[in-house]
């Protein structure tokens, strides 16, 4: 499961962000490696909550920072 | 090009009468599917979706409080859901509370703070996430010439119309990368339900003001809604448009 999720959030990174899969590591900041802006974050977060149709409150959505975060998190929210 | 809201869907905050009624009307004879909301009119809010549906457009009558955010996305949430996106936001709804700066009641500043203000602040962010996700959108947000130029009297309404203009400014600035714009139109004296408390005197006085020396329609204030709901205003956001008879020039 942990896997299927994410490689569903990295295609998803790599699709919105235009980034090579190979920078999609855990560790890797959406703002400060991947070069997203403030909004861009925010339409990350909406198609995680697309792709995985569940709806993630702003204040969780505050805390993902990370490609790992968001795996975290959608793993936990999906169990 | 021709002017035509043909395909989009708006939505006008205090559509049942007075200008947000002759905005919603002018939006649907132009083309576009238009949803309105109304706090207590629901009479009147019947009465112009009778004349927008005439027009073999598609309208909802939406009662809601302006001042309630999550309301604001059940609304937006719900045009989205039934009409497939949204184009359009005319934050409208407005009141007055007009008193003396010494005799203003901290209700009457709430009260006209909230409605006015903070209504923009609710519809506009519900509306961001889906015209993010479409692309485009356009936010029109209805100020004042006193937000301009203030008005003796009316402090709490000229404090709400200028904050509405500083707000529009930073939320066009926020979004423009996603094609979301956003303007201001700042009406003048328009002969409205809300004008009509105003005394002989008063009213004579904002004439004399005026330098094209009437009071305006409310379908002149629809009009310029109209040109920034429209494609005819692509590269046109932030901006504040007055339609005030060149009163705050």
């Amino acid at each position: 499961m942990s896997q299927d999720v994410e490689s569903k959030v990295k295609a998803i990174i790599v699709d919105k962000l235009g980034v090579d899969e190979s920078e999609v590591v855990a560790e890797a900041n959406f703002t400060n490696d991947l070069g997203a802006d403030s909004l861009d974050t925010v339409e990350l977060i909406m198609e995680f909550e697309k792709e995985f149709d569940l709806s993630i409150p702003d204040e969780d959505a505050e805390n993902i920072a990370t490609v790992g975060d968001a795996v975290t998190y959608l793993t936990g929210k999906l169990s | 090009m021709s002017l035509t809201l043909e395909g989009k869907t708006c939505l006008v905050t205090g559509g049942s009468r007075g200008i947000g009624k002759a905005i919603a009307v002018r939006l649907a004879e132009f083309g576009a599917d238009v949803a309105i909301t109304y706090a207590r009119s629901a009479d009147a809010a019947e009465e112009v979706k009778k004349e927008i549906e005439g027009m073999g457009r598609k309208c909802k009558s939406i009662q809601a409080d302006a001042v309630d955010l999550s309301r604001a996305e059940e609304v937006i949430a719900e045009i989205v859901d039934d009409w497939g996106k949204i184009d359009v936001i005319v934050n409208n709804a407005g009141i007055t509370k007009d008193n003396l700066i010494l005799r203003m009641s901290e209700e009457q500043w709430d009260d006209v703070i909230t409605t006015n203000l903070k209504s923009v602040f609710n519809y506009s962010k519900a509306a961001a996430k889906p015209m993010m996700r479409n692309r485009g959108g356009s936010i029109i947000n209805i100020s004042s010439v006193v937000g301009i130029s203030g008005n003796a009297g009316q402090s709490n309404y000229s404090a709400s119309k200028a904050g509405i203009i500083g707000f529009t400014k930073s939320y066009a600035k926020e979004l423009a990368s996603r094609n979301i714009r956003a303007n201001v139109v700042a009406p003048g004296y328009i002969l409205t339900d809300m004008t009509g408390e105003l005394d002989e005197k008063v009213l004579q006085g904002i004439k004399d003001e005026t330098p094209l020396g009437r009071a305006g329609n409310p379908e002149e204030v629809a009009d310029a809604v109209t040109f920034l709901s429209s494609d005819m205003s692509s590269y046109i956001t932030g901006e504040v448009i007055r339609v005030d008879g060149g009163m705050a020039m």
